[in-house]
């Protein structure tokens, strides 16, 4: 087990608030630090989950659940941040809610240089973007954090996204096989 | 090509008589052929987001299992969102339907070929996905097996209609998206729009 992997069951609690929020479609493209999260999600009989090609087409899909009445949400690997910058704007124009929760690489013992220049700019892209950005650092406040993000999105009708801090998923190594 | 549809035409037919049906529509001419055929709420205009049309169709089309969904867009729109297709084939919404205005061209931005000019057939690219059914529409007699496919067929459905390249007046939907999404949950939701 790496060294600095959760010590809490945040995947679990992560897919209990989405639950909580009523969060019915949810979309990803994935990734390993989303992997227990995805399995929740479809094994949850209350969800429908779609497995995108590429992450922006999550952002065409929330705006449609939402004008159906549904809540979503998109998890991704902060490199499919910048696949996402131009469907920003339908959450920027039209005030639909999103809420982004994105598995940080290129920061904490990034082993793989191709991961570094995305991860270093996911911040920024997402400011410029127009979304309020939140930094999951803990395991123990992934529920208190998640939930303070959908409430943001879903009640303010704003972007959102969850950064999941490297450092918490546990850095990657091709030493450890799955 | 010598295509002989006229687009207008087209989405006309599709949506005279439209009952409850929801309407996506693409940025570009499409759009503009939609609010020529009348400016409706249930009709979701897009003036951005190339490329998102079909996926919001998707959305819509799993939050809304009883009504029919028809996302109408153009061919250049459809490319850039040409993983779309996929993912729609890989959940398979029976209520989804997706009509394809292919002039061939750009026409918004100075009506350069498009990739379905060099031969890229949509149509086939759908039906690989997995879309129930997925076609392309040349003829007149053709339209009213579209039209009945669209608004009660088992779908995912798919139409890559050819139509003639034609300069026509622009008829422009409204274009704040804040508004045009209140208008749509309203009318689809009534007093659980705002709740």
């Amino acid at each position: 087990m790496p060294k600095h992997a959760a010590t809490t069951d945040w995947p679990s609690d992560i897919h209990k608030a989405l639950g909580a929020h009523q969060v019915r479609q949810l979309s990803y493209v994935p990734d390993a630090g989303h992997k227990r999260l995805i399995e929740f999600c479809h094994a949850d009989k209350h969800m429908t989950v779609v497995p995108l090609t590429t992450e922006e087409e999550g952002i065409g899909l929330a705006a449609g659940a939402w004008l159906g009445g549904q809540r979503a949400a998109l998890l991704m690997q902060s490199s499919g941040v910048g696949n996402c910058i131009n469907m920003l704007t339908l959450a920027a124009n039209c005030g639909f809610p999103l809420l982004l929760l994105v598995t940080m690489r290129g920061e904490w013992g990034e082993f793989n240089p191709w991961q570094i220049p995305m991860g270093q700019a996911t911040p920024g892209t997402l400011a410029l973007g127009g979304a309020r950005v939140f930094r999951l650092e803990r395991p123990e406040e992934a529920s208190a954090t998640v939930e303070a993000a959908a409430k943001l999105a879903f009640d303010g009708c704003a972007a959102v996204a969850v950064l999941i801090s490297q450092r918490m998923i546990g850095t990657k190594t091709f030493e450890e096989k799955p | 090509m010598n295509a002989t549809l006229h687009r207008r035409d087209v989405v006309d037919a599709l949506l005279a008589r439209r009952g409850k049906l929801l309407v996506v529509a693409g940025l570009g001419s499409a759009a503009w052929d939609c609010a020529a055929a009348g400016d409706h709420p249930l009709t979701f205009p897009l003036w951005g987001a190339m490329g998102s049309a079909a996926m919001i169709g998707l959305g819509l089309a799993l939050a809304q299992p009883s009504r029919r969904v028809l996302v109408i867009t153009g061919d250049g729109e459809m490319l850039m969102g040409l993983g779309s297709l996929a993912t729609i084939g890989a959940r398979r919404p029976g209520n989804l339907a997706i009509v394809v205005l292919d002039n061939e061209r750009y026409g918004e931005t100075g009506m350069q070929k498009s990739h379905t000019a060099y031969g890229v057939d949509l149509a086939a690219i759908a039906s690989a996905c997995g879309f129930a059914e997925a076609g392309t529409i040349q003829k007149n007699p053709e339209i009213a097996a579209m039209r009945s496919g669209v608004h009660g067929g088992s779908g995912p459905l798919f139409y890559q209609v050819k139509v003639k390249r034609e300069h026509l007046p622009l008829v422009l939907p409204p274009r704040d998206g804040t508004w045009l999404k209140h208008r749509f949950r309203n009318e689809l939701l009534g007093k659980s729009a705002t709740a």
